[in-house]
């Protein structure tokens, strides 16, 4: 009696298997729906990193900038990556906005024409206080960028605080500036 | 060793050698965007950057783990579409060893356990027999 | 007039009538064989039939719905368009989620019809039990399209015409590809239900592994054909000339063909000897399970692959509970019950029962590293945040030595004799193929400089020349009369040619992977009248036109293709664009002569400001590229041979028993 007691819970093994795959399985999918489970997110290693070696042209009328213009500022920058092309910039702007009266932001025009930038400047305002422009994408993969847009916040000195690969939302701005006080 | 996300000419190193060199190591990133697909074989714009990036760092004269240890550095352990081998990883690269360890330690407890039952399950036969027999 | 009587409300009817009468399935043969009624238990058989008549019903108001352009169903509407050309009409049908679920299900119910229709032989309860598992596994995937992901809503207003389908899809190859791949997943439901069925009688005995092995046979065959369809269809369709990328679908599908695999060889021995039974009831369960699984993670977002399915969190919960009744069901019984099954037969190490132990313990650690290669990025974030990616170069380093060391035991297992092996007549059986494999193996290595492909070259050769060496021993070539041989030829069970036939598909899909390996490409940007050198062909880029396609423009090129001078053929690669989805399709063009691919792509084109225009054309030269495919379909056919073998055919060691007794 004992022994076929024994021999079930050996032969339970593939069923505690089985179900705490099912368990994880579960905590993803409610993941999935809370939005703090994302399969396709790229966590890049930036996070208390000073920001890499760079220099943008500007875009008119705003004169470009660099890493050592951009380590020099004595309070907190976000640095924002957008295109005109890319549709979630669009739905991000109302909230770049917003947010412009909290923190200066810096824009990057990725892989965009000039013409085209302010065009899309002209139609959904203007929330950054400077502009530079990479062509060619070349200085988007010095920061590591996957895609547009993405914001990094940059502390004085020019560390890297935080990193959002997504159109913001109200809710991350809120992290945002819970981390700017 | 295919390259098949490239889609123009110019894309390639005019040194064989280091072009070689260059799609070896593409095959082992993977394109940051599309699933499971590394930056040889993908169409998409951030893996043609990418591809540009590792022959501009060979031309350049960076070694093989000079180029992997740039791109780990700008986009994480993400980018190896083989995980470095760590305390995280540790179970999946342990797993072929593991699994095999299992199965062949399984096989042999109970192919050993059978001939014993066998043993016994002849000897109650026997038992049984002897009864019969003492009953006559 | 056919529209008015099979409408899409017919269809939700009798989808919801199908899934009555699989719930009946399930309820009434368990009650039946619970109380002892024979009558009931007899109702399995008719309630089966009856479910997969109302589902062939549903599933023809869908294909009427979509050949009709019947706009005003969403599923139609989203996935189809009046300009699509018939055929895709009909394929698009299972080309999404809700279509394909319906496939499912209907494949189920036919698999249900077709295990009711042959087993008659079959005890009354086991094989009400059985066709009852099928019912309730059936029940629950019409549930879950009827719930989440019904096919047959409509829209209102209905729009004059439909959004199309990708373009990628618009395919002969998806026309066969789908179906038969499921047939394999769903094929794998019969000895699962065989499986429980046994637990649930308490017994399993080789009568038992006699009535299992033809459906694992006829599942693993189709799921053989359907993988190396899909491998295929990636090939010419993708037109990367890639075959096989580790995506979490393909693993998906690889997975229940490894425990597949594993559970052909297990039942063997239990219906031989009578002994790995427990582990095989384990093996049918996993296998289906692993089937299930995977439709789970494609479907349910978890997993990302380059196979887009509209993934929903929603469906995934569903599916998942569906997954933990029939599979955490399972599971459960085998708990309960599996300690009370014990097994008689023994043997050796050294026998064949001891070779498909190891062959089982081979499979069943490659499928451990894939199942845990797909899972390790979501488990690993889910546990602590980090993200990581596993891939080709992962799973090759983890799984080539272990498939090779598989390909050297495969080789050996079927000329060792059963129970308790000779060493010595082994090794004189192998010893001249053996000899032949390592000379092989050196020669492979002169040409390649490679240790791993070397090594697959010269253990397919083993494996080919051991199938070839077991041959020559059963028909005792050169040891007797040629006429004598000939008549052991044909003596010889359809089984060892199935096996044979088997095997040495697996040896020509591995030299086909090892050429492949050893292609040669060339990126050319090249005006018109541009000659090409690449692997002793002269690629002639001749023209390029432009001409009107069913719902696409295409873009054509002309390529001669001559050996010194000799044209060798035409080939006509091309793009297809397709206004609606404002989306580019390469049509690769291949030319094949079963032992090397020639394979062209067609590359976009920039607008070049010069006088004569640019093309960009991707040339390839597949050494063996046929092979993959082909030996898959070779395997298959070994499958579909053991099917005919009179051993299954005639009656079954029970009934000739009864035979004897009367």
């Amino acid at each position: 009696m004992q022994d076929i007691t024994r021999r079930r819970l050996l032969w339970s093994i593939p069923f505690a298997t089985a179900a705490v795959a099912g368990g994880g399985f579960l905590a993803m999918l409610s993941g999935l729906r809370k939005g703090n489970f994302d399969p396709r997110e790229i966590n890049i290693p930036v996070i208390n990193k000073p920001i890499p070696p760079f220099s943008l042209i500007g875009q008119p009328p705003s004169a470009g900038f660099n890493q050592q213009e951009l380590q020099r500022q004595t309070k907190p920058i976000l640095i924002n990556f957008f295109a005109s092309w890319c549709i979630p910039c669009l739905t991000e702007m109302g909230v770049l906005q917003q947010l412009s009266s909290h923190i200066d932001i810096w824009g990057i025009a990725y892989k965009d024409k000039p013409d085209a930038v302010s065009g899309f400047l002209e139609r959904n305002g203007n929330p950054y206080q400077k502009i530079g422009q990479d062509p060619e994408g070349n200085i988007g993969i010095e920061w590591g960028l996957s895609g547009v847009p993405e914001s990094f916040l940059i502390m004085p000195g020019g560390i890297i605080k935080w990193h959002y690969p997504k159109p913001l939302s109200v809710a991350s701005t809120q992290i945002l500036l819970s981390l700017l006080q | 060793m295919l390259a098949f996300g490239i889609d123009s000419p110019d894309e390639m190193l005019k040194n064989t050698q280091q072009e070689q060199r260059a799609q070896h190591l593409g095959s082992q990133l993977r394109c940051l965007v599309c699933q499971n697909e590394s930056i040889e074989d993908s169409s998409a714009d951030l893996a043609k950057d990418l591809r540009k990036v590792v022959r501009q760092r060979i031309v350049a004269g960076d070694t093989d783990s000079q180029v992997m240890e740039w791109m780990v550095d700008h986009y994480g352990n993400f980018i190896r579409l083989k995980p470095p081998f760590t305390f995280t990883t540790a179970l999946l690269w342990f797993m072929p060893v593991l699994a095999l360890g299992i199965g062949c330690i399984i096989a042999f407890v109970t192919l050993r356990k059978r001939k014993h039952i066998e043993a016994e399950a002849l000897s109650k036969e026997e038992q049984k027999r002897l009864s019969e027999l003492m009953k006559e | 007039m056919i529209s008015k009587i099979l409408s899409p409300e017919f269809g939700h009817f009798t989808l919801a009538l199908a899934c009555c009468l699989a719930g009946a399935q399930f309820i009434v043969p368990l009650m039946g064989a619970k109380v002892k009624n024979n009558r009931l238990m007899a109702l399995a058989s008719p309630l089966a039939w009856g479910q997969f008549m109302a589902l062939t019903l549903a599933f023809a108001c869908l294909i009427t719905a979509a050949v009709t352009d019947d706009f005003s169903v969403l599923n139609i509407l989203q996935n189809s368009a009046a300009d699509k050309p018939l055929l895709y009409k009909i394929t698009g049908v299972w080309g999404n989620h809700e279509g394909s679920i319906l496939l499912w299900a209907f494949i189920l119910a036919l698999f249900g019809a077709i295990v009711s229709a042959y087993s008659h032989h079959l005890p009354l309860s086991l094989r009400a039990k059985v066709i009852a598992i099928m019912g309730g596994s059936a029940a629950g995937f019409e549930l879950f399209c009827l719930t989440t992901s019904n096919p047959f809503l409509r829209v209102w207003p209905a729009p004059l015409d439909g959004q199309g389908m990708n373009p990628l899809l618009q395919d002969p190859g998806l026309a066969f590809h789908p179906p038969i791949l499921y047939m394999g997943y769903v094929g794998f439901a019969v000895p699962f239900a065989f499986a429980v069925a046994a637990l649930l009688e308490g017994k399993v005995d080789a009568a038992w592994g006699r009535w299992v092995r033809p459906w694992t046979v006829l599942a693993w065959a189709l799921l053989t054909c359907g993988i190396a369809l899909g491998s295929w269809w990636s090939y010419y369709v993708l037109g990367w000339g890639g075959y096989w990328f580790w995506d979490p679908v393909e693993n998906a599908s690889l997975l229940p063909w490894l425990t597949g695999t594993a559970l052909l060889h297990s039942a063997l021995v239990v219906e031989k000897r009578e002994a790995l039974k427990i582990w095989t009831i384990l093996l049918a369960i996993g296998t289906f399970s692993l089937s299930l699984s995977g439709t789970f993670l494609v479907r349910s977002g978890i997993l990302n692959s380059v196979h887009a399915f509209a993934s929903d969190p929603a469906r995934g919960v569903f599916i998942l509970l569906l997954l933990a009744a029939i599979s955490g069901g399972a599971l459960l019984l085998f708990a309960w019950r599996a300690p009370n099954l014990t097994s008689t037969g023994i043997f050796t190490f050294f026998s064949r029962e001891g070779s498909i132990v190891l062959n089982n313990i081979l499979l069943c650690t490659m499928a451990a590293v894939v199942l845990t290669g797909t899972l390790y990025p979501p488990f690993v974030q889910l546990i602590n945040g980090q993200t990581l990616s596993v891939g080709k170069p992962f799973f090759d380093n983890a799984l080539i030595p272990i498939a090779l060391f598989l390909f050297l035991v495969m080789a050996i297992g079927p000329v060792i004799a059963f129970k308790k092996g000779n060493i010595q007549q082994t090794f004189k059986t192998l010893s001249i193929a053996a000899g032949l494999s390592i000379i092989c193996t050196i020669i492979a290595f002169i040409y390649l400089h490679q240790i791993f492909p070397s090594l697959a070259t010269g253990l397919s050769i083993w494996v080919i020349l051991s199938a070839c060496s077991d041959f020559i021993r059963h028909i005792a070539f050169f040891k007797t009369s040629l006429g004598n041989s000939v008549k052991r030829m044909i003596g010889l069970p359809r089984a060892f040619y199935a096996s044979y036939l088997a095997h040495i598909g697996v040896a020509i899909t591995i030299l086909g992977i090892v050429g492949m390996a050893a292609s040669q490409q060339k990126i050319v940007e090249v005006p018109i009248n541009t000659t090409i050198h690449l692997a002793g062909y002269d690629w002639t880029l001749t023209n390029i036109e432009d001409r009107q396609g069913a719902n696409f423009i295409a873009t054509e090129a002309v390529i001669k293709i001559s050996k010194n001078g000799k044209v060798v053929t035409w080939m006509f690669p091309a793009r297809h664009y397709f206004d609606r989805q404002k989306q580019v399709v390469t049509d690769v063009a291949i030319h094949t002569n079963f032992i090397s691919d020639l394979y062209a792509v067609l590359g976009d084109s920039k607008n070049s400001t010069q006088s004569t225009p640019l093309f960009v054309l991707r040339l390839h030269y597949n050494p063996l590229a046929p092979w993959i495919w082909m030996g898959g379909f070779i395997m298959a056919i070994g499958g579909f041979i053991t099917l005919t073998d009179r051993r299954f055919r005639i009656g079954t060691p029970a009934q000739r028993k009864k035979v004897k007794e009367a």
